[in-house]
Order: C-alpha cells, then sequence, then structure tokens
C-alpha cells in the first residue's frame, strides 16, 4: 500500500514526464544505435554521441529558457527566436569583419561586437514585447512579423552574402576553450541556465510572471505592473535568442541569415511542451524545458543516425506536438478523468462487495 | 444605446477599409507615375496583379472566414507547396489524368482542414499551435514526396496553365499594333471564389454564425449556436480553399518543389489583416482581403519593376504594413474601449 503511494507521489512530480520522455528516447537508441553511450577521446577532446547530443543542444536550451518565460507570461509563445538570432549573428559578424564579406582578423572589438548583437537582439525582443504587452495582441500574431521579417532584415546587414570571421578566437564560443575537452557551448548553456534560475530564485520575477500569466488583469490589480512583466520576458527572450544567435553563429564562424536557428522555434515550442509548462500560461518549471529540450536534440540526432533526412525532421515533431498539445487539452484531460473515477468506481464497488 | 454602440463599431472598421482602399489606390497611382515608362500604367499590369496573385486570393478568403472565427492557419504555404509537388508528382510519375489531380489537391487541402479543424474545435488547443504543426508537417511531407524539383509537363494541366482569355481592353504597342490584355482561367476561378465566399459570409446562416462566434463565443453559444461545428466547418472550408489556391498556384508555377510557396501564409494573413479583419475575430470582409492581396501584388510588382532593390523588400515592406495596421486595430479597439 505504501509503495503505491510512493509510485503515485512520484509519477505526479511535475519533472516525471520530461524525464520519462528522455529516458524513452535514450532506451530507443540503445536498441538501435549499439555505440550510442561510448565516449572516446579523440585530438585531446572528448567524442560521442551523448556528448554531441549535449553540445548541440546548447542553443535549443538557451532558446527554451527564454520561450518558457515567455509562455509562462503571457500564454503565447514568440516564433521570432529563430529569425532573431540571425540578426545578432549578423550584426556579430558585420562588425568583426568591418563590413567585408570574410575577415581573417577582427576589424573591431570583439566584445563591443558582442554587445552590439545581444543589444539588436534585445531590441527585437523590446519590438515584440511592446506589441504583446502594451498594445495586447496575441503573441504569436505578433511575433509573426518578425518571424517573417527578421532573415531579411539580416540580409539586409550583411548586404545578401554570408559574412566569414575567419579568426581562432572567435571560434572559441561554438568550438572549444584553449585544450579543455569539453565543447564551450556546454559551458554557455550551463550558465544561462544558472544566471537565469539564481534570477527567478533570489528576486521575485519567478513569482510575478506565474502571477501575470495566471490572471494578468488580477495581477494588475493587487500591484504589479502586468505590462512591464509580459514586456521585460519579451526583452530577455530576445537576449538569451541573441546569445543562442551567437553560439550558432560561432559554430559555423560565419553569419548565414538563411540557415542559422531554421526551424528551430518550432523546437524550442516542443522544448517547453515536453517540460510539462502549459502553452497557455501560467506556472512554469525551467528545468522541465531544459530537459525537454535535451530530449528534443536527442530525439533529433536518433532520427538523424536512422537515416531520417534534416527536410524531413518536422513531420516527426509534428505529429509530437500535436500528441503533447491534446494530451494537454482541458477537453482530452477531462475525459480522461471522468474514465479514471468511473473505474475507481467500479473498482470499489467491487472491492465492496467482496468485503 | 445598443445601437450606438453598434454603428460605432461599423465605423471602425469602415474606415480600416478606407484606409487600405485609398492606400492600395495612392499605391498604384504613384507607380503608373513613376514606371509609366516602364508600362506601368498598362492594363495589362493591372490585370497581373490578379494574374500572378490568383492562388494567394483564394487562399486568402480562407484565412479571412478562420480570421473571423478569433482563429488562425498558418499552415496554408505548406498545404500550397504539399498540393504541388503531390500533384505533380503523380502527373510527371505515376501517369495521374490533370482532372485526378486536382481532385488530390482538394483531397490534401480537406484532409488538412479536418485534422486541424477537430484539433481546435473540439479539444480546444490554440489554433496558432495546431496549424504551426500543420506548417512543419506540411513542409516535411512534401520533402518525403520529393526532395527535387519536378516540373509539370502533362499536355491536360498545360493547356489549361497556358489559356488566355483575351480582354476588349487593351494598349497599343510601339507600332501601333493593338495589343489586347488577357487573363488565365486562374483569375475567372478567383474571382468566382471571391464572390461566392462574399454570398456565403453574408447570406447564409454559416456566414453568419461566423460572425457571431468571432465577436463573442460565450453569447453566441448561448444563442444556440453550435460552436463547435461552425468552427469545425469554417476550418473545413479554409483547409478545402487551400487546396484550391494550391492547385492554382501550381497552375501558375508549372512545378513542384520544396521551397515553394515559403512565407505564403504571412502573405494571406498580412492581406486579411490589411483588408480590415481584425485580429481579435468577429470583424472582416471577403471584399476588404481582395484589396489586401491588390496591395502585396502592387508592393511586389513595384519592387520588381524596379529593378535593383532586393526581393527580400517585398517581404519587410508588408510586414512593415502588417505591423501598422495591427497597431491602427489595437489603436482603434482602445479607442472604442475608452468611448
Amino acid at each position: 500500500m505504501e509503495k503505491k503511494w510512493n509510485v503515485k507521489k512520484i509519477a505526479g512530480m511535475r519533472l516525471f514526464m520530461p524525464l520519462v520522455c528522455l529516458l524513452v528516447v535514450l532506451l530507443v537508441n540503445v536498441i538501435t544505435t549499439p555505440g550510442f553511450f561510448k565516449i572516446s577521446v579523440n585530438n585531446g577532446v572528448l567524442y560521442g554521441y551523448i556528448i554531441d547530443v549535449v553540445n548541440r543542444a546548447s542553443e535549443l536550451v538557451v532558446l527554451a529558457v527564454g520561450m518558457t518565460l515567455v509562455t509562462a507570461a503571457s500564454g503565447g509563445q514568440d516564433i521570432s527566436v529563430g529569425a532573431v538570432m540571425t540578426v545578432a549573428a549578423a550584426l556579430c559578424c558585420q562588425i568583426l569583419s568591418g563590413g567585408a564579406a570574410s575577415a581573417t582578423a577582427f576589424q573591431n572589438s570583439f566584445v563591443l561586437a558582442i554587445i552590439v548583437g545581444l543589444l539588436g537582439a534585445a531590441v527585437c525582443g523590446a519590438f515584440n514585447g511592446f506589441l504583446v504587452a502594451k498594445l495586447n495582441i496575441q503573441p504569436m500574431v505578433a511575433t509573426l512579423i518578425l518571424f517573417t521579417a527578421g532573415r531579411g532584415i539580416a540580409q539586409l546587414i550583411t548586404k545578401g552574402q554570408i559574412t566569414y570571421v575567419r579568426v581562432g578566437s572567435y571560434k572559441v564560443l561554438g568550438g572549444y576553450i584553449g585544450k579543455c575537452p569539453i565543447p564551450t557551448p556546454i559551458f554557455a548553456a550551463v550558465l544561462v541556465i544558472l544566471i537565469v534560475y539564481l534570477i527567478l530564485k533570489k528576486t521575485t520575477l519567478g513569482l510575478y510572471i506565474e502571477s501575470v500569466g495566471i490572471n494578468s488583469t488580477a495581477s494588475r490589480l493587487v500591484g504589479l505592473n502586468s505590462t512591464m512583466i509580459k514586456f521585460l520576458t519579451y526583452v530577455i527572450c530576445g537576449l538569451l535568442a541573441g546569445a543562442a544567435g551567437l553560439i550558432a553563429s560561432s559554430r559555423i564562424y560565419s553569419a548565414d541569415a538563411n540557415n542559422i536557428g531554421l526551424n528551430l522555434e518550432m523546437d524550442a515550442i516542443l522544448a517547453v511542451a515536453l517540460g510539462g509548462n502549459v502553452l497557455g500560461g501560467g506556472k512554469f518549471s525551467l528545468m522541465g524545458s531544459v530537459i525537454g529540450a535535451y530530449t528534443i536534440q536527442a530525439l533529433t540526432t536518433t532520427l538523424y543516425a536512422m537515416n531520417v533526412s534534416a527536410d524531413q525532421l518536422p513531420v516527426y515533431k509534428a505529429i509530437v506536438v500535436v500528441i503533447i498539445v491534446t494530451l494537454q487539452s482541458p477537453v482530452f484531460k477531462k475525459a480522461l478523468a471522468s474514465l479514471k473515477s468511473g473505474h475507481k468506481a467500479r473498482k470499489t464497488a467491487a472491492e465492496g462487495g467482496n468485503q | 444605446m445598443k445601437k450606438l454602440t453598434n454603428r460605432r463599431k461599423i465605423n471602425g472598421s469602415t474606415y480600416l477599409l478606407m484606409i487600405t482602399v485609398l492606400l492600395f489606390i495612392v499605391m498604384y497611382g504613384a507607380g503608373m507615375i513613376v514606371f509609366a515608362s516602364k508600362g506601368f500604367a498598362k492594363p495589362q499590369m493591372f490585370l497581373n496583379l490578379f494574374v500572378s496573385n490568383a492562388g494567394l486570393l483564394v487562399i486568402a478568403m480562407g484565412q479571412t472566414i478562420v480570421m473571423i472565427t478569433a482563429g488562425i492557419d498558418i499552415s496554408v504555404g505548406s498545404v500550397t507547396a504539399l498540393v504541388c509537388m503531390v500533384a505533380a508528382n503523380q502527373m510527371e510519375n505515376h501517369g495521374t489524368s490533370a482532372y485526378m489531380a486536382v481532385v488530390i489537391a482538394l483531397a490534401i487541402g480537406l484532409a488538412f482542414g479536418l485534422v486541424q479543424g477537430v484539433l481546435v474545435a473540439y479539444l480546444d488547443i490554440q489554433p496558432f499551435i495546431v496549424t504551426l504543426a500543420g506548417l512543419f508537417f506540411g513542409r516535411g511531407m512534401t520533402s518525403v514526396v520529393s526532395t527535387d524539383m519536378i516540373s509539370i509537363k502533362n499536355e491536360t494541366f498545360l493547356k489549361w496553365a497556358n489559356y488566355k482569355i483575351y480582354l476588349p481592353v487593351g494598349s497599343y504597342s510601339k507600332r501601333g499594333n493593338f495589343l489586347p490584355a488577357y487573363i488565365y482561367p486562374t483569375v475567372v476561378i478567383a474571382l468566382l471564389v471571391l464572390v461566392l465566399i462574399i454570398i456565403i459570409m453574408k447570406y447564409t446562416k454559416f456566414g453568419r454564425s461566423v460572425y457571431a462566434i468571432g465577436g463573442n463565443e460565450q453569447s453566441a453559444m448561448m444563442m444556440g449556436l453550435n460552436v463547435r461545428k461552425t468552427k469545425l466547418k469554417a476550418y473545413l472550408l479554409d483547409g478545402f480553399l487551400a487546396g484550391l489556391g494550391g492547385f492554382l498556384f501550381c497552375l501558375n508555377s508549372t512545378a513542384g518543389f520544396v521551397e515553394q510557396a515559403k512565407g505564403l501564409e504571412m502573405d494571406a494573413i498580412s492581406s486579411a489583416v490589411i483588408g480590415g479583419t481584425l485580429l481579435s475575430g468577429g470583424v472582416g470582409t471577403p471584399f476588404g482581403t481582395l484589396f489586401g492581396v491588390l496591395i502585396k501584388g502592387t508592393i511586389s510588382s513595384l519592387i520588381t519593376t524596379q529593378g535593383t532593390l532586393s526581393s527580400w523588400w517585398v517581404r519587410i515592406t508588408l510586414s512593415a504594413l502588417l505591423c501598422f495596421f495591427i497597431v491602427l486595430q489595437s489603436i482603434f479597439a482602445s479607442v472604442k474601449k475608452k468611448k
């Protein structure tokens, strides 16, 4: 009896579902790809499927953190994150190369370029935030504007070419620091998670975001500045998208406006949903989203290992999204609950009969 | 009192429509003056707006209906790509007749409409999430069918695509010969759809229910309207129109490829919004959407006629216009609330 209660308690925990999903994906890999968990050292760096998953998931983790906050506060998603990534990358590379299409040495200070890149992304986030928080436009329609225009803006910044920055120190962010065997993006992702986690824990921002997400009007009536909080989450989301854009750009030491962050907005939304967060806003779990992001990347790598081409990936992801949102939908939950209670009633009736 | 607020509401949306029509006339007029030497003033140039946007017009009609129910459909671009690809693949590699290809196209559209409609109407999932999944699913399926470009060489199909209908208007060439202006059958179909949708939205029970649900879902339900069923019907009609529009698009491009019609959903949504459809639902007319489509067409033909600007400017201008109109709507809404 006591054991049963324990199982129920564990199953009811928020991180239960995301962890189960991650385990399922990993288990599939154990069967299909025998060498999945092998980690070897090649040329002084760690090498293996697991390392690859954790490494490649970094941008997604950073995006998912921002997306979680936006989802919680405004009950909608920011679908412009992929486009904002390209804007940040384009700004950064363009400053580093001094306007040329290709550069072998920094033309301007590295720190300045990174700051401008992040600022540009934050401005994009502020634009979204203004439309959503101040003008009360549905989040996904408001962000649709930058979703389509963003890559165009990035193209304008780079004058339609792909800007290359072939400098060793620019590759550090997407590669390795010195002789450290662990890829830098992993550190970047962990750093972002830690910073946001601490901000949410040490200040009241986390609580405020949840309360605005649950009931924006009621929060305003108790004295919270709902508009400001919503606006802030979009700025943070834009900033984080910019950071993800810089990592992605550093990996390929260039700003490719057509390919950086392609389809990543879908993955980020998926990560948030998989993390057990309700897409309609309210309470959120940052760790859930992070685990969700790693799950998505594991799924992507698994599908690649099973020879699914990059173009066809969205089909599987779309199906997963539909299944998750169906499971989350209130109508489905209600139907399930009535089914369960009916089952329980029958069971007690049967037990009562036995006694 | 109630009548007064009602009149004010109609006024707000009429203003928006008037701004749109005026904007179109100003833009086109400016184009005629600035690019007169490049033939912008010829009747054919005007008809080309319809020729190159026939598919978009049909798709935007569906989008308008869904948006009036306070929903949205961002899968239309992918559905178009899928329809083109499947039609091209069937006709070229499997010997299907062109007539059968039409049926397949409509079936694909209806299937998307059915699945998305059920998820939105009966499971109460946000339309945006559902159709975002549809967007990725459609694009992914397109590449499952084929990752190469397939150009269509089916005779019946090409005959449809290249059949010119000459009109009594036209222009004179430099030698003084009369060149009659022409349109393609796609334009006729698109205009027929436009008229049909105007009638449906204005005079049928379904059309009135759509407006009622978009205006206030709760009170529509209390009035005894079947909200879920009407929503499902709206998405079905939208899917059907997306399939048909996709086929018209295919007649225009005569090919299927993965990157086709990327961002078409944005064009459709912005056409509807620019045409006066409110994002919050309940307000909008197919007639207004027509002008939204024409404005989009004018922007792209102005930019191609100008010649030196990159094609990205079409998207950026359109996004800016969309943003402008969204802000305008929001201002109208807040003014209304204050009064």
